[in-house]
């Protein structure tokens, strides 16, 4: 009969630095369940809402975290601009969009950097981190600041990028897909990754959809669900359809989350040759009264945002459904039959921000 | 894409219902949210289906109890648990329940008071 322990897993670890504890039950070296605490890092910041003023808030919503820091103000300022109806301008909508896509490319090209880190593949987790620099240095370039750049506000955008700008970013865009190629193709050709990430954490469409999987984890098992068809900012104007695979398990997660960052640099493309000349953003009068759900879709998949109004300048409840929030759950039944040594890999395959998620 | 997003009020008779008829037609769980009212608190169930979402709203007075959903939808687990953590909303018989010890917080149910 296998001899049953508890093996007490974070929150601090070599292979995954962020702030969640796992005690792992195992039977021999087999999970047979995984019992989360998280709570490390709560700060409250939904709370902040409540004392501070309601265009200001725009900056600690971008503060919940530092990779999904642009969504996070978007979300927040798209939910505040439907309450208000404030009719964004066009052109801001298009900025929005290539800021937000190329934050989904600084996330994935980040997570693949800590996936290849967790396998042990440094090289490879260089080449991520190097592709990387060029999305933070464009970040810089169009906003003066590479992580948190404050750019959304109630109405629009702060800042504008001009003709000369927008061809430095889809030549750029242009550059980074061809030295994606090789990065690419160590994680998806290479036996060694494949045998570490094939079968591993196989997640089936049903438990995907019972457990309340969403983004990348959600559509490689196989649903077609991406939050950016509905059409916010941009994305109703722009070619786009979400990416899956079949076959639900790290592999497939790793394969959907490099599509994606190709289809962020075509979605780039697109924008930057269709953005319309006209104003970045309207005033905002008054103050906010009302309710509203505002669905985003994240590096790390859907997040939900919502904001409950009063008609002061203070704001009664602000709410955020953080991607890891939904993804914890089918994680944890994902660990359930896998081995101790793969535990590490197998979180972060769900790409989890801790930090996000206590807010 | 026009897309569904409502909010519906329900009464807690017709609440756990309705949640079962969720799961039965292939609907998700969204997100669970708590908000605070003079005398009670307001529950915000969000269900998806596709790009359609249908929000479920409960109000429920202070020393009202409400059912958990995880035997429904056991990934409902961790907002529950927030939402009577720091609101102190009282949730029956959640599976996984943290009975207050979700987050390291300095005081009990920080939200529960205004400001």
């Amino acid at each position: 009969m296998a001899k049953r322990s508890i093996v007490p897993f974070g929150p601090q670890h070599p292979v995954l630095p962020e702030p969640i504890h796992l005690d792992l039950v195992l039977e021999d070296e087999v999970v047979v369940d995984a019992v989360p605490s998280i709570g490390f890092v709560h700060r409250g910041l939904e709370k902040l809402v409540e004392t501070k003023d309601f265009k200001e808030y725009v900056y600690i919503a971008e503060r919940v975290c530092g990779i999904c820091s642009f969504g996070h103000g978007l979300g927040y300022c798209q939910t505040l601009e439907q309450i208000m109806n404030v009719e964004v301008p066009p052109r801001a909508r298009y900025l929005r969009t290539i800021w937000m896509e190329m934050s989904r490319v600084h996330s994935h090209l980040l997570w693949l950097g800590l996936l290849a880190d967790a396998m042990g593949f440094e090289s490879l987790f260089m080449e991520s981190w190097k592709l990387r620099e060029k999305i933070l240095d464009m970040f810089d370039a169009t906003t003066g600041g590479r992580v948190i750049f404050s750019v959304n506000c109630i109405g629009g955008v702060l800042k504008d990028m001009d003709e000369t700008m927008l061809k430095n970013i889809v030549d750029t865009c242009n550059e980074m897909e061809k030295e994606l190629k090789p990065i690419a193709d160590a994680f998806l050709r290479d036996y060694t990754t494949g045998s570490r990430l094939r079968g591993l954490g196989v997640l089936t469409p049903e438990q995907a959809t019972l457990m309340g999987a969403v983004g990348p984890m959600l559509r490689a098992s196989g649903i077609a669900y991406d939050a950016r068809k509905l059409g916010y900012a941009a994305y109703d104007e722009l070619d786009l359809e979400p990416i899956t695979s079949n076959d639900g398990d790290s592999y497939a997660r790793c394969e959907v989350r490099i599509r994606e960052i190709s289809q962020s640099f075509d979605l780039i493309r697109q924008a930057a040759a269709r953005i319309p000349a006209g104003p970045i953003a309207v005033p905002v009068k008054g103050f906010p009264k009302g309710e509203y759900f505002t669905r985003i879709e994240q590096p790390r998949g859907e997040a939900i945002y919502y904001v409950k109004a009063n008609g002061t300048k203070f704001i009664d409840r602000f709410r955020l459904r953080t991607p890891t929030t939904s993804n914890i759950p089918p994680m944890l039944n994902m660990l359930k039959g896998c081995q101790l040594a793969d535990v590490p890999l197998l979180i972060l395959t769900i790409d989890p921000c801790i930090s996000c998620t206590e807010r | 894409m026009e897309a569904a997003n409502t909010i519906e009020p329900i009464t807690m008779a017709r609440f756990m219902p309705q949640v079962i008829r969720f799961k039965m037609d292939g609907w998700r769980v969204v997100q669970i949210c708590a908000a605070r009212l003079p005398d009670g608190y307001e529950l915000s169930y969000s269900f998806a289906k596709g790009y359609d979402m249908r929000t479920l709203r409960l109000t429920v007075a202070t020393e009202e109890s409400v059912p958990s959903i995880t035997q429904v939808y056991p990934g409902a687990f961790l907002q529950e648990n927030e939402a009577a953590e720091l609101f102190g909303v009282k949730v029956e018989s959640i599976q996984g329940d943290y009975h207050d010890k979700l987050y390291r917080i300095a005081r009990p149910t920080p939200f529960k008071e205004k400001g």
